[in-house]
């Protein structure tokens, strides 16, 4: 009914709104406009932002978080969140150096092995909370942000391992590049892909689009809501075990304060990527490029001289700027749809 | 299609005798019903009377404690909506169930999304499919746009469209047309025809009469939660139903006592709010009982709401003892001398995890604070004159309201308003939820108000109980008032003939 037209008016001026509608539900599409003029921008400013120096900094400065967003996009679709991920990388990060110290000789893979699989377990935990205490993610994740710091600082003590204690090999993770990209970042890119394919292309990623767009209704369409949610949590709690692991590849030391406040760079980056903070919308795809653009806008402020204290308030005006546009465009469409019916009949 | 061949047809779904209780609320006594392939099946009945119940039962989201349950003569037991679906049950309710952020075609194929290459969902069949489903229905949705904002009309169809990829042998419609334009539901039965066409049983709940003969084959009547009889339709005439739906003799539970009718307290003029309700008049005088009668959705709750304030209004007035009440401003509402004790109490009467004397006393926060402060001791006070004077029966006014039956806590709630005096008292379905004891007992205590000289607005789903006490009642019909019966007047045939509008 509401498509109702007739055949005169469905020419030019609807073939424009036809191009108009599928831009614009292109939800990654504002933020890959502002990537983009934000590095031609300081490019400009500055001819050496583009230096393949530089243009490596950047891919590595974005690699932990884009994983960590692109997991949080996968918690944040079903309507939930996880908070705890700095928690969980620097558990990680934290086993990934005691390993190398202790068990010199220990396979770099296995190491990648023991890493996801920590980050798995306290993902898990996080998942079985919220699945089971029908109390909001907001409140479990924090207090397991808590929990996992604390474990953290109780194991580690004052204690850090540096990146003399680790093999070669495993630091040069973030050295060596593979057609112009650091091997850490290819994984990245791997570990993105794969979730876009699995979010947008499957049935059970599917699900979890359903669940975070209208839980009762999927509850009461019969979708299994409980084992989808903890899954959920599961994938975040890996990917960010795994950012540990690429953590003390790419930096120095490893101790109780491995990731501290990520967690809230990470939300930023989905939400800045277009993933809706109420569930149901947005892409990893998203966040990875919200988590590109946030980490360039810091070095691209640095590039031109910007002082460090403004760059905090820069990306908060981003992070407004984006759930302004959001919001925004969805009044627009509530509107444009709210006519189409009207003119019905 | 003719009835002969209706009843010839083989049964596909049939319940007998089922029973569902909640705690002592028995919501289906007997639920009985019986589908035959290829016709289009009416089930009727007043507010509570347990349709619902029994329409969930079919959906599998509820589980009879008792009953007989077969499918196509094989017994069932659902234990979830996933069990319903793949036994052929698909089920529309009135507020349609999709996903606003997925598009349309997603939302039919939810869960079943057509796969391709390596096991991946293919958009372009699963667009196709969905606009192949569309061209049967003769219905235009572009496929490919999301759920968002379409129409409720649209929704059904969109539901209609799930239930037919489904291949679904029971189609039950839950007050689909409640919120459709009239085009929307002759398309809509233009469908449902087609679908008995195919073959498939269609359960078609409906208030409008009009509806009801001009679709169904066989109508079955629910009442109190008990089945009560099925007619071919056209052998059967609305007044026998509407007595099969009413008939029942109203006892001596609800005592309204003769109090002294006094001056006009509330007079609304004209009010309208557009698309809710429109040009409503009446009064009430002080010492009076008035019953708002009418079905669920007719706009009762609505009407009273933007008389206290809670909502705004477009045209019209409120006035309470001559003075016009400030529209959309609740606080004027409660300084002119009007309590509302709302339908859900537990959402909107009460705050659940407070203490029964903080409850009370509410209403006069300011009146009890000095300094800006209120004290334990103020409170606890303040909340014992009325608690006991309403016989709360609570061993300690700090405990949680939450511990409370559920008529003691609405006692909270009428204590609450009373401790501010008022003038006219709003009651919305006083004693839904309510055992019958304790139901009496809320029924005298408005009564006592009434002759204290309060004027009360009553609303009831409850014919019985707006019958057994008010002393005029007003009908609504989809937002409108059809009748003002003095008490001589209202009986069960002519408050719900005026409530279907079915006569005038």
């Amino acid at each position: 009914m509401s498509t109702v037209q007739t055949e005169q008016t469905k020419s030019q001026s609807a073939k424009a709104s036809d191009i108009f509608s599928a831009l614009s539900r292109i939800r990654e599409l504002p933020v890959m406009v502002a990537l983009v003029a934000l590095v031609l921008g300081t490019f400009l400013l500055n001819p050496r932002f583009l230096n393949s120096q530089s243009v490596k900094d950047l891919q590595l400065n974005a690699t932990i978080v884009i994983i960590l967003a692109a997991g949080q996009a996968v918690v944040l679709i079903t309507r939930n969140v996880d908070l705890s991920v700095g928690s969980i990388l620097g558990l990680s990060g934290f086993t990934t150096g005691t390993l190398f110290a202790v068990a010199p000789g220990i396979p770099i893979w296995l190491v990648f092995v023991i890493g996801v699989a920590v980050g798995g377990l306290l993902g898990a935990f996080n998942g079985l909370l919220v699945t089971t205490a029908r109390v909001p993610a907001l409140v479990i994740t924090l207090g397991t942000l808590y929990i996992y710091r604390g474990i953290n600082n109780a194991w580690a003590g004052g204690k850090e391992y540096f990146s003399g204690d680790r093999p070669k090999a495993f630091g040069n993770l973030s050295v060596d590049t593979f057609f112009g990209l650091p091997i850490i970042t290819i994984m990245a890119i791997v570990v993105v892909g794969v979730l876009a394919v699995a979010l947008g292309r499957t049935r059970q990623g599917r699900d979890l689009y359903a669940i975070g767009s209208e839980p009762e209704a999927a509850r009461l369409f019969g979708i299994a809501v409980g084992p989808r949610v903890f899954v959920a949590f599961l994938i975040n709690g890996m990917l960010a075990g795994l950012g540990g692991v690429l953590y003390a590849s790419r930096f120095s030391s490893v101790g109780a304060s491995t990731g501290t406040g990520l967690e809230l760079d990470v939300v930023a980056a989905a939400v800045v990527g277009g993933v809706a903070i109420f569930g149901g919308v947005g892409s990893v795809v998203g966040a990875a490029i919200g988590a590109l653009l946030l980490t360039t806008i810091t070095s691209s402020l640095t590039a031109i001289q910007v002082d460090k204290f403004w760059q905090q308030a820069v990306v908060g005006v981003l992070i407004l700027a984006a759930i302004i546009v959001d919001r925004i465009a969805s009044l627009r469409r509530a509107r444009r749809l709210r006519e189409g019916g009207d003119s019905d009949e | 299609m003719t009835n002969d061949h209706a009843s010839a047809a083989p049964i596909v779904l049939e319940l007998h005798n089922a029973v569902k209780t909640f705690g002592p609320v028995v919501a289906l006594a007997d639920g009985t019903i019986e589908l035959r392939k290829g016709e289009i099946h009416a089930l009727v009945g007043e507010n509570g009377a347990g349709k619902s119940t029994l329409v969930k039962i079919l959906a599998g989201v509820y589980q009879p404690d008792r009953g007989h349950f077969t499918i196509s003569g094989a017994d069932v037991h659902f234990h979830n909506v996933g069990d319903s679906k793949a036994a052929g049950v698909s089920v529309i309710y009135q507020e349609p169930t999709l996903f606003p952020d997925l598009t349309v075609a997603e939302n039919i194929f939810m869960g079943r999304q057509h796969l391709g290459r390596m096991r991946l969902i293919s958009r372009t069949t699963m667009r196709q499919k969905a606009a192949e489903l569309f061209e049967q229905l003769g219905v235009r949705i572009d496929p490919e746009r999301l759920a968002e904002g379409l129409s409720i009309a649209d929704q059904q169809m969109i539901e209609i469209a799930k239930a037919i990829s489904l291949d679904a042998s029971v189609l039950v419609m839950d007050e689909p047309t409640a919120a459709l334009s009239g085009t929307e539901v002759e398309r809509l039965f233009d469908v449902a025809r087609s679908l008995r066409e195919r073959g498939a049983a269609v359960l078609f709940i409906s208030h409008r009469f009009d509806e009801v003969f001009a679709l169904s084959d066989r109508i079955t009547v629910l009442r109190d939660g008990r089945y009560i009889a099925t007619h071919e339709t056209q052998a059967v005439t609305v007044d026998a139903i509407v007595h099969e739906m009413v008939g029942r003799d109203i006892d001596a539970m609800f005592p309204k006592t003769d109090a002294e009718i006094g001056d006009p307290v509330l007079t609304v003029d004209s009010l309208t709010q557009k698309g809710v309700f429109r040009d409503i008049s009446f009064e009430v005088r002080s010492g009076e009982i008035v019953g708002l009668a009418g079905l669920v959705g007719a706009g009762r709750t609505e009407v009273a709401r933007a008389i206290f304030g809670i909502d705004s209004y477009d045209s019209g007035t409120v006035t309470i003892e001559g003075k016009a009440l400030k529209p959309g401003d609740p606080m004027s509402a409660i300084k002119a001398g009007v309590g509302f004790v709302p339908e859900d109490r537990r959402k909107q009467g009460l705050v659940m995890s407070l203490g029964v004397a903080r409850n009370a006393t509410l209403t006069l926060r300011h009146a009890l604070s000095r300094f800006g402060l209120i004290t334990g001791a103020t409170e606890r006070r303040a909340g014992a004159i009325w608690t006991d004077r309403l016989h709360v029966k609570t061993g300690n006014l700090d405990a949680a309201v939450s511990t409370l039956s559920g008529g003691n806590q609405q006692k909270v709630v009428l204590a609450k308003w009373l401790a501010t005096e008022p003038r006219l008292l709003i009651v919305d379905e006083p004693t839904r939820g309510i055992d019958v004891a304790t139901k009496a007992e809320v029924h005298r205590l408005l009564s006592d108000l009434a002759s204290r000289g309060i004027a009360i607005l009553m609303i009831s789903s409850e014919l019985p109980e707006v019958l057994g006490m008010a002393d005029r009642v007003l009908v609504m019909h989809e937002g409108r008032l059809t009748a003002d019966l003095p008490r001589a007047e209202a009986t069960p045939q002519s408050v719900m003939a005026y409530a279907t509008a079915v006569s005038q």
